[in-house]
């Protein structure tokens, strides 16, 4: 790969390496993929770092995102304005939370993010019920909806203020025994 | 960012102030406390910096000064590049900040005067109580004497005092729009880096008078940037930040660490530093090796997203298998069969390495060697081919001893990797049995982010879909009973139906293995090709077609499709278990039989020996003339060991292809039918009866199992069984990849992997645990055969470690071994074995109580919280009401704020309940 042109220095990709779950292949790899979302965007030669960002609609497409219910969020909450504009490093870094290598509490991070909406920090009623409407397609009824949603809220919520801190979830989600095997995508 | 603009923001900000020296301080103390000399050390400086400065400043202060600025600069810079974009949203607030602050500012660095010179009051009790008074005029004074840098007067001093307020403000901030957990990690995070800071500036000031204990501390700083770089990857941060720390800390290991390395005396340090870093190269170069020979990555990949994990979780364990089969055949290739092949005596030396006369003719006919007959049961791959000689060829290689090493590593590697990955397993899986997050966990966790297929997509969805009415039905109703008679009659005859199924398969392969013996005592050549095979094949169909059977009984039965998925594999597991029990039971049979056989051919071939010698003798009068007889002529015993390693090379062979051919059968002819016959059939075959196949993912893994049992049980006897077994995975992992992309639908009830996890590797240990039972019993018990094999003419195999004990170590060596073999010390040893684990068990027991203790003292307290804030929200409702109508903002930021300190609070709540 590396013999045609140089995508990164070497220190990049020690530097990747460093942060990330990711080997020196992998990042490569992750390169192509990034740079085959849009190839006369993104630059092939990556070691002046420069300043480019794929919109969301564009990553959302990936086939690794294309069937997941909550591919937007996913893509929202690794980027940096919130709005779903990925740069390399966050797509880097998506990748890598969810690859099989990282740790339990750091997907955990990264799960509350996801399910977490509005971004107020809290899991309220309405971001649960936006969660199951995904996961189910919208067909439970209302009143089934709401049950649901109260029921888990009344299973994990410690604290008792009707919504779930991250507290609250991660002391959930750390037990769920599918966690780390649903919770990841491999590249 | 609502959260920190509630913290009341003075507070925080007059607390690190004050806090920040404090430790530096307690941090000189300790150091003090764990040296004595430079305790002294510090005085004499600090005195006679003292007397310099009019006898009055401290070094403390001065290098807190010092420190400060300089960290202040660097911080500065970071900030910079780092928080460019955040700087706009900053500025706003600080401008608002700063008329604040500067008028507080004088006061806060009073404060904080004051609270040093108490401490050092406190701490060195011999100083003066004059100096306190002093000390103010004379801390200006000592500003004017330092360093360029350090020249600053009282209001630069107050600016860049702010300037870094604000910063830590900033570095809060970014903080704090995360995660509660994570702000507080990151604060946490931030402090340390401002702790390295202070140290690292503090020696940067005189880098080469640079005492031991500030080195130690240098090192300290070193190791805990290292640390970080470590563990950078599992920081909840944005790349950016990721990246821009590692560059620091990696810019700050290397500037110091060489500074360390320079310093005279530190070569050892030095020498060290690289070798770890050479270390770490190597390692990560190691690790990305490692992943590039992972193979099929993309394939499961490719399966992932199209099935689910759960599909994937077979091809994965498969995987794992073909590397546990890459490492037993590499042990058996490497130290038995290549070293015989090479350095042994070749073919045709020796009786035992000679195909005997009369089947020479046919010894290369194909059916013969497909049979493991003929060329191929005299090769290495067959333990009759070996020899007894104790040490072969130039290396003196101890070829019984390796043979009988390498049997025994086959199984302990074999143990050793389930075990380690059973445990990994459970530590992954978490404590999940508890249903206490019923819905929750089916909430986050049903969907499986690998999934990339629309139809598995849409399967997925349905689903989930019931699962969450099905929990809903459940919520709602207990479920009602409505002829629970029925039922367990219906149960009962289920499972009697099974049993006697179980029963007569392992009747009917018993007849057949005594059959086949029949047939071999007649010789094979007279039979038909069915007799010949009829074992195995027996034996496959079995496997083929019995759990199908129970698939139709267990209808009957009507449980919950996940109870009935494991009865089913309880019931398939049985009956593997049986056949395989009952065929090695036959096989004891036809051992013993062989045995006596070989007594009779023992005592024939003294008499053709004395025959021949006697005969030669008496023909030839005077000269004993060497006789010259072809190995092949050679009487010979039946060897039953090579016998069983037939036998078991057989039947994987013949249970391989009944794999394939079911799967070309049952999986493609199927899938090509329904495909195309669907074009004039009278009703719709894709979605009616036959359609497409589904990956049985349980049966599947349940061959693999006892395939691997097959492999653990025969390798001792034919060491070309791993060799088999890598071919044989290799190939199914192509084929079965192709068929399941090609052929298979994914499942309608998809199940999840985790948790049968371990429920297979389970399956696996006990597994291996039945099937080196038989192999060690034969081992252990059954003398040798007498002409064939590594271990011909001792008395048992294990004889060969005694031997080389005796020959080929010291004398003391083996009666060391020998006294450690009493059972004198045997005994208590394993009695303390025992005790150990029954403490151990006892320990897990009582720790297991506390839990459940601690999780009912959770579940109160948590109810009693509920309570609480209903209350409290209640209150603070009404206060917000009130608010409202008075139409002011105030109420409301209270509520909040007071709202968080409750959250936090109970978070520190549970923080310590976990940790008791």
């Amino acid at each position: 790969m590396g013999n045609k042109q140089t995508i990164f220095t070497d220190e990049q990709l020690d530097a990747y390496q460093d942060c990330t779950f990711f080997t020196r292949k992998e990042i490569l790899r992750l390169h192509a993929r990034y740079h085959e979302l849009a190839p006369h965007l993104v630059p092939m030669d990556y070691t002046n770092e420069p300043d480019c960002k794929l919109p969301l609609a564009l990553i959302v497409n990936m086939p690794e995102l294309k069937e997941n219910p909550f591919r937007n969020r996913i893509v929202e909450s690794f980027s940096e304005d919130g709005m779903g504009n990925l740069s390399f490093n966050e797509f880097v870094d998506m990748f890598s939370v969810l690859s099989e290598m990282a740790p339990r509490e750091l997907k955990a991070i990264y799960a509350f993010k996801i399910y977490d909406y509005n971004v107020d920090n809290y899991l309220c009623k309405e971001d649960l019920k936006k969660t199951l409407n995904k996961l189910t397609k919208e067909e439970l009824t209302p009143e089934e909806v709401d049950l649901v949603c109260d029921k888990t809220i009344e299973e994990a919520d410690l604290d008792g203020d009707n919504k779930l801190s991250y507290s609250d979830f991660e002391n959930m989600i750390t037990r769920a025994p599918d966690f780390l095997s649903t919770f990841h995508i491999r590249i | 960012m609502p959260r920190d603009s509630l913290i009341p923001f003075d507070n925080i900000s007059n607390e690190d102030e004050l806090t920040s020296p404090h430790r530096g301080r307690e941090r000189s103390q300790r150091g003090e406390k764990r040296d004595g000399v430079y305790e002294k050390k510090k005085k004499k400086k600090v005195t006679s910096r003292r007397r310099e400065r009019s006898g009055v400043d401290e070094g403390g202060v001065q290098l807190e000064h010092e420190r400060r600025d300089k960290e202040k600069r660097k911080r500065k810079r970071n900030t910079v590049q780092a928080r460019g974009e955040g700087e706009e949203n900053h500025k706003e607030r600080e401008d608002e900040r700063k008329s604040r602050k500067t008028a507080k500012l004088g006061k806060s660095l009073r404060n904080e005067n004051s609270q040093k010179i108490q401490k050092e009051g406190e701490e060195e009790g011999e100083e003066n109580q004059e100096e306190e008074t002093e000390k103010k005029p004379k801390r200006k004074k000592k500003h004017g004497h330092s360093k360029k840098e350090e020249a600053e007067d009282e209001g630069k001093y107050e600016l860049k005092e702010e300037t870094q307020e604000v910063e830590k403000k900033n570095t809060k901030t970014v903080a704090e729009t995360g995660l509660e957990q994570e702000s507080s990690e990151d604060t946490e995070e931030v402090h340390e880096e401002d702790k390295v800071d202070q140290e690292d500036h503090e020696n940067q000031v005189r880098p080469c008078s640079l005492s031991p204990e500030e080195l130690e501390k240098l090192k300290e700083a070193v190791e805990e940037r290292k640390k970080l770089i470590q563990s950078l990857r599992g920081k909840p941060w944005s790349m950016k930040k990721k990246l821009l720390t590692l560059r620091e800390s990696q810019e700050f290991v290397e500037k110091y660490e060489g500074a360390l390395g320079k310093a005279k005396g530190r070569k050892l340090y030095a020498y060290k530093v690289i070798m770890t870093k050479k270390w770490m190269k190597f390692q990560r170069d190691f690790e990305n090796f490692k992943t590039a020979c992972i193979p099929w990555e993309m394939k499961i990949k490719e399966i992932e997203s199209h099935f689910g994990s759960s599909v994937a979780s077979y091809f994965i364990f498969l995987r794992w298998m073909y590397g546990i089969n890459m490492i037993l055949f590499g042990l058996t290739f490497g130290l038995v069969m290549v070293p015989e092949a090479l350095m042994g005596k070749p073919y045709g030396s020796i009786p035992r390495k000679t195909v005997p006369r009369s089947e020479e003719a046919s010894a290369m006919n194909f059916a013969v060697l497909w049979d493991c007959g003929g060329y191929a049961q005299y090769s290495v791959l067959f333990y009759g081919y070996y020899n007894d000689q104790r040490a072969i060829g130039w290396l003196k290689f101890r070829m019984p001893l390796s043979y009988f090493l390498v049997g025994v590593g086959t199984v302990a590697y074999s143990y050793m990797v389930v075990i380690r990955t059973m445990a990994r397993n459970a530590n992954e899986s978490g404590v999940g049995d508890d249903n206490s997050f019923n819905f929750s966990w089916k909430m986050f966790t049903s969907w499986d982010y690998l999934i990339g297929n629309p139809e598995t997509a849409d399967n997925k969805f349905a689903s989930i879909t019931t699962s969450f009415k099905e929990a809903i039905l459940e919520e709602q109703e207990n479920r009602k009973d409505d002829n629970i008679h029925l039922t367990r009659f219906l149960r009962v005859l289920a499972n009697f139906l099974v049993l006697c199924c179980l029963a007569g398969s392992g009747y009917l392969i018993y007849f057949v293995v005594r059959r086949s013996q029949k047939f071999a005592l007649d010789g094979l050549e007279n039979h038909t090709w069915w007799e010949r095979n009829e074992v195995n094949m027996v034996m496959s169909l079995l496997g083929m077609f019995c759990p199908m059977l129970f698939d139709v009984i267990s209808t009957l039965e009507n449980y919950h499709p996940r109870v009935a998925l494991q009865w089913q594999l309880g019931r398939i597991f049985a009956l593997f278990l049986g056949n395989l029990y009952t065929f090695i039971i036959a096989l004891m049979d036809e051992i013993n039989v062989k045995r006596e056989e070989e007594k009779i051919i023992k005592f024939n071939i003294t008499m053709w020996e004395s025959n021949l010698y006697n005969g030669t003798g008496s023909e030839n009068g005077t000269t004993v003339s060497p006789i010259i007889i072809q190995p092949a002529d050679v009487p010979r015993g039946p060897c039953w060991e090579t016998m069983v390693g037939q036998e078991f090379v057989r039947l994987i062979i013949s249970d391989t292809m009944t794999t394939y051919i079911t799967l070309l059968i049952g999986d493609f002819i199927r899938a090509v039918l329904v495909r195309f016959l669907n074009y004039c059939w009278c009703w719709d075959l894709e979605a009616g009866f036959p359609s497409y196949s589904e990956f049985d993912v349980s049966g599947n893994v349940l061959g693999l199992i006892f395939n691997q049992g097959m492999i653990w049980m025969g390798a001792f006897y034919a060491p070309c069984l791993p060799a088999l077994n890598v071919l044989r995975l290799h190939v199914s992992m192509y084929l079965q990849c192709w068929a399941v992309m090609c052929c298979n639908v994914p499942q309608e009830r998809v199940f999840k992997a985790s948790r049968s996890n371990n429920f297979y590797m389970a399956m696996l240990l006990v597994i291996l645990f039945l099937s080196t039972l038989p192999a060690i019993y034969t081992i252990v018990t059954i003398p040798p055969s007498f002409d064939c094999g590594p271990f011909s003419g001792k008395k048992r195999m294990f004889d060969v470690i005694q031997e080389t004990l005796e020959s080929d170590f010291p004398s003391w060596f083996s009666k060391v071994f020998i006294y450690a073999s009493n059972p004198g010390l045997v005994l208590p040893f394993i009695l303390l074995m025992v005790l150990a684990i029954y403490y151990l068990q006892s320990t897990s027991k009582s720790y297991k109580e506390a839990n459940v203790e601690l999780k009912k003292k959770l579940q109160t307290q948590n109810e009693e919280n509920k309570k609480k804030n209903k209350q409290a929200a209640l209150k603070a409702q009404l206060d917000l009401e009130e608010a409202q109508k008075v139409a002011s903002q105030a109420p409301k930021p209270r509520y909040k704020s007071e709202k968080f300190c409750y959250n936090s609070l109970s978070v520190t709540e549970k923080c310590q309940q976990t940790k008791t």
